[in-house]
């Protein structure tokens, strides 16, 4: 996805080295190629390629990884606005 | 044939009873009937074929099934590989928005070609035109398809809901007994569903290992002749001009509700002047008006979308006002002779409000969008939308009541 780039420095993804067994579920599950294997140990590389789908924190078997995943989904987050988080439903 | 005339005769005097007495009818008749061997039948068109060997009072067979095949659960239904006519129309509709809430296949196991105890198990959704997309790659391929029950949901988007989840494929495995079925212990699933499915939480709770399988459908055959690997390729999502463009006619249904209201709206807007409300003028200005906000539409439901990756800017909001305006420009330049200056200026920020709204509304449909981008672009973009709809307005009302 190098042609598509969305907003820099905005994503809440978060990697605790020390925690990671270097099992590389994270590498193989992001549909981004955010995560690198260096070492035996997962790295961020491209953290602004992160769209924040959650899939690495779940897959995680150390938890390693934080991220607050969520629908990129601009009616979504006026509903969330609104109505607050519990109320809105998910439009797509 | 007295006595069913007598009895006829009889039971029709009772309305309620005019059905048993058709039917005492039809009794007696059909001796004497010929046997509907021939197609040339008096009435209506031709009859169709005998009900297939398959079908069970209760049930509906599919038609995408071909047979079954018996397994120590069970029969299980071997699905066909090809699409027909009805698998091309239901995706142009659901593409279109129609019946998309509820384009579903039953959960359960399936089949394709002549899979034994060792056959791959492919996991996938219900949504039927995701059961579609995987099994028209699966020509040469002997395996077992566990569909979950994703409500109908895509891979990804039942993921994303935790439809297509943990609990549920953990479920789906054991409700169809799989481990019958099957003499290993491992299921591929689409790499998309990570989202929503724990892979080492699966194997804690039904003894299944999770094998992320590669994106997309089409490179399920490489996939399992390759040892069941597949290239970094096909573990990144793409986002080409001809999957843009698939969304767009969803994106326009979910206008149409709202576009009456928008269009109630305009026309009254456009009938304000010095005589509080005219027709004589609602009529032509609303025309334009209307005009601007297709052109919105246009703007930022198909070219936003369509050449995203080459419109400037990060923000979707700001790619849509750029191709809003470009679009404004052009609905000036189509009414021109009947406008005045401020005229102008209404109706090109009415068509890139509109316009960037929508292309904001598309991140949404996107594979790339994070939330926290969303929630950060919208809080500097719906203002100046506003403003935009509201300058709209005043300029479009101000300058009736200069005429």
């Amino acid at each position: 996805m190098e042609k598509f780039r969305y907003l820099p420095g905005v994503s809440t993804l978060k990697l605790d080295t020390q925690a990671c067994v270097g099992c590389g579920m994270c590498d193989i599950v992001c549909p981004h190629g955010v995560f690198l294997l260096e070492n035996n140990k997962a790295k961020i590389c491209d953290l602004d390629g992160c769209m924040e789908c959650g899939a690495c924190a779940k897959n995680c078997p150390t938890n390693a990884i934080t991220v607050t995943p969520g629908v990129g989904c601009a009616n979504y987050i006026i509903q969330t606005w609104i109505k607050g988080k519990d109320a809105a439903v998910e439009c797509c | 044939m007295d006595k069913p005339v007598q009895g006829r005769q009889d039971c029709c005097t009772n309305e309620n009873l005019s059905k048993a007495c058709s039917l005492q009818q039809e009794i007696v008749i059909q001796p004497s009937m010929p046997a509907p061997v021939r197609d040339e039948i008096c009435c209506g068109s031709p009859p169709g074929p005998e009900s297939n060997f398959f079908e069970r009072p209760g049930y509906v067979l599919q038609q995408f099934v071909k047979d079954f095949v018996d397994t120590p659960v069970g029969p299980a239904p071997r699905i066909k590989t090809e699409l027909d006519r009805k698998d091309l129309l239901g995706k142009l509709a659901v593409r279109w928005g129609i019946r998309r809430d509820n384009y579903k296949v039953a959960p359960g196991l399936y089949c394709v070609g002549t899979p034994d105890q060792n056959a791959p198990v492919l996991v996938t959704a219900n949504y039927k035109l995701t059961f579609d997309v995987l099994r028209r790659e699966l020509g040469s391929i002997n395996a077992w398809i566990l569909v979950l029950d994703t409500r109908g949901i895509n891979v990804w988007c039942a993921a994303g809901k935790n439809l297509f989840s943990t609990t549920e494929v953990i479920k789906r495995v054991q409700l169809t007994g799989l481990e019958k079925v099957v003499r290993h212990r491992q299921l591929i699933l689409p790499q998309l569903a990570a989202t929503g499915v724990s892979a080492h939480q699966v194997k804690k709770g039904s003894g299944f290992k999770v094998t992320w399988g590669p994106i997309r459908a089409n490179s399920i055959n490489y996939f399992l002749r390759n040892n069941l690997n597949a290239d970094d390729s096909m573990r990144r999502v793409t986002f080409a001009f001809r999957e843009r463009l698939g969304l767009v006619p969803v994106e326009l249904s979910h206008l149409v509700k709202p576009s009456l209201w928008v269009l109630l709206a305009i026309f009254l807007v456009s009938g304000i002047g010095s005589n509080i409300f005219s027709l004589a003028i609602a009529w032509p200005r609303g025309l334009m008006a209307t005009t601007a906000y297709a052109a919105g539409i246009l703007a930022g439901a198909l070219a936003a979308p369509a050449f995203l990756p080459w419109i400037p800017g990060r923000s979707f909001a700001l790619k849509g006002a750029i191709t809003g305006i470009i679009c404004g420009i052009g609905v000036i330049l189509i009414f021109h002779a009947a406008l005045q200056f401020w005229e102008m200026v209404a109706l090109a920020s009415c068509t890139t409000a509109i316009s960037s709204y929508l292309a904001m509304n598309f991140t949404g449909s996107t594979p790339f969008t994070s939330p926290s981008g969303v929630e950060k672009e919208m809080r500097k973009a719906i203002p100046m939308q506003t403003l935009a709809v509201l300058m709209a307005a005043v300029a479009w009302i101000g300058s009736a009541f200069a005429k």
